[in-house]
């Protein structure tokens, strides 16, 4: 799923100073579950913004809550078209990508994110995430004993460890896994490290160029397009 | 025709000893030169460093240059930090067209450990791949597979971790900078002979020169410090203590006692083909190293 981390309140007052009447909007999909945008946190927000406010005896907003299924389709934005009407300025507590279609959904409104989007990851333990995938258009977990280098090695490199990994750690924190050490004791388990004996070349850093789009085909659209 | 005066010098047999320079952090060149007229005619070759440590210096290239001019041999380090394909190329070629015809080809440290955290760590290639693309354009193909006009030759060398605490992996990318084309390797510090002896025994079954790193340690605490925060190095707990050993302010002059004993004992048993000597900062105690480990060994 996709991890964000929400805004520090004093960035957000920061952000909304202009507006009056601010919707505070949450996701229920990624960001719900990485504690960070979903319907909880943004009833929490909204409370941290008005104690906030009463703290400095300046009480210049309104504030509207409301959490969309997901906001990265437009169908579910068109759920709060006539709430977006009576604001200033939409405070989107999603991913980017949900921030963003607002932005295209609603021209004329004012859209601030709320969470800095982090990474692609999973949940670790409680309280913790950590990234998974970069997303780089060219998936090779299968020469990698289905840990991804590319992410999990600082300098996402192809052919083995670099010489800076000690206790199996990596070179940048004693906290951090080696990647390719994890890779290694992996494809060995599996009894595959002729992999790890293969000379990968260089990455192809551009396998769609940027910004990058992927076009179903003809007969995926025809059975009913993404929503289904 | 050798490809470089360095490359006559590795096959010719002799134990070989080279060292290396860093840059310094602005444009006072002036120590720096002063290093390399003290040591070009006692080595065979100066490797000049590429943002050691990810600290950002003077350039590497500039500073082979100024081997060249004082007429020492250079070797560059090209590290793939900084630079992506293209500019990893468009240097190669100036370096060539400049008579810096030795490259010691690495991953680089990563951005993190170094004075610049923020900036955008680049790691398009790492050093397998590096040899690889050195003698794709040998081949007078760029890495997009374009002709060139005129080829560059280099003699190339990678390092190798002889005493990593998990070697297997290491000496799998050990066996992959071989095959790329790796003629020479700079091996990271070593401080006891039991795990470089293994590793030769391992090593020799290749055709590659080896030269062994030796790292000159200033102190117990410059140890300590090297196996806290510096990339792969571990000084083992005995070389610590016996560093300890050493009156206030004399733990350099034990240092180069350690490092005076290491090349003896190399050259005795001929492990390998040569020393690379890192003085990390005392580059002037270099010469006396040198010294001091060639006389005690004519002594024995
Ligand atoms: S120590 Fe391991 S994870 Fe860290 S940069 Fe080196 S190879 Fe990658």
């Amino acid at each position: 799923m996709i991890i964000v981390e929400q805004k520090p309140v004093d960035e957000i007052q920061r952000m909304i100073a202009p507006y009056e009447r601010v919707l505070i909007l949450g996701c229920g999909t990624c960001v719900t579950v990485c504690n960070a945008g979903g319907e909880r946190e943004v009833s929490f927000l909204h409370d941290a913004l008005l104690l906030a406010e009463v703290e400095s005896k300046e009480i210049s907003h309104t504030f509207v809550e409301h959490t969309v299924k997901r906001q990265c389709d437009e169908e579910f934005l068109d759920l709060i078209a006539e709430e977006a009407n009576d604001v200033d300025a939409i405070l989107s507590l999603a991913c980017g990508i949900g921030a963003q279609s607002i932005a295209e959904r609603f021209p004329e409104m004012v859209v601030l994110p709320g969470v800095n989007t982090s990474f692609m990851g999973m949940a670790k333990q409680w309280g913790v995430w950590d990234e998974r995938c970069t997303a780089c258009g060219d998936c090779r977990l299968d020469d990698t004993a289905g840990i991804c280098p590319i992410t999990r090695c600082t300098k996402g490199i192809l052919n083995g460890p670099c010489a800076g990994t000690k206790n199996g750690k990596c070179e940048v924190s004693p906290e951090m896994d080696c990647a390719w050490i994890l890779i290694y004791q992996r494809l060995e388990r599996l009894g595959q490290l002729d992999k790890m004996r293969r000379y990968y070349p260089p990455r192809n850093f551009r396998p769609i160029p940027r910004p990058r789009r992927i076009m179903a085909s003809p007969s995926i659209v025809a059975v009913g397009g993404s929503h289904g | 025709m050798a490809k470089s005066l360095f490359e006559e010098k590795l096959n010719s047999g002799k134990f070989l000893i080279t060292t290396e320079v860093g840059p310094p952090k602005g444009v006072d060149i002036e120590e720096l030169k002063h290093h390399i007229d003290l040591l070009k005619e006692k080595v065979d070759a100066i490797n000049v460093t590429d943002h050691q440590s990810s600290v950002m210096r003077y350039p590497s290239l500039g500073g082979c240059l100024l081997v060249k001019e004082q007429g020492g041999e250079p070797i560059l380090q090209m590290t793939c930090r900084d630079r992506n394909r293209m500019a990893l190329q468009a240097d190669l070629m100036f370096a060539h067209s400049r008579g810096v015809n030795n490259v010691l080809a690495l991953t680089g440290d990563s951005i993190d450990v170094g004075d610049h955290p923020n900036v955008k760590p680049v790691f398009d290639v790492e050093s397998a791949q590096l040899l690889r693309l050195i003698r794709t354009l040998e081949s007078g193909k760029d890495a997009a597979g374009n002709d060139l006009k005129g080829s560059p030759e280099f003699c190339i060398g990678a390092s190798v971790h002889p005493s990593a605490d998990f070697i297997e992996p290491q000496l799998i990318k050990f066996e992959k900078k071989v095959a790329a084309g790796a003629q020479f390797f700079q091996t990271q510090g070593i401080f006891e002979l039991a795990s470089f002896r293994r590793f030769m025994q391992y090593a020799s079954q290749f055709n590659v020169k080896i030269l062994a790193g030796i790292i000159v340690m200033a102190s117990a605490g410059m140890a300590r410090y090297m196996n806290k925060s510096v990339p792969g190095i571990i000084v083992p707990q005995e070389v610590i203590d016996e560093l300890a050993t050493a009156e206030k302010g004399k733990g350099l002059q034990k240092g180069i006692e350690i490092a005076v004993r290491l090349i003896r004992g190399i050259k005795e048993e001929n492990l390998c083909d040569g020393v690379h000597i890192m003085a990390v900062g005392n580059e002037g105690i270099v010469p006396e190293i040198i010294e001091a480990a060639l006389m005690e060994h004519a002594q024995t």
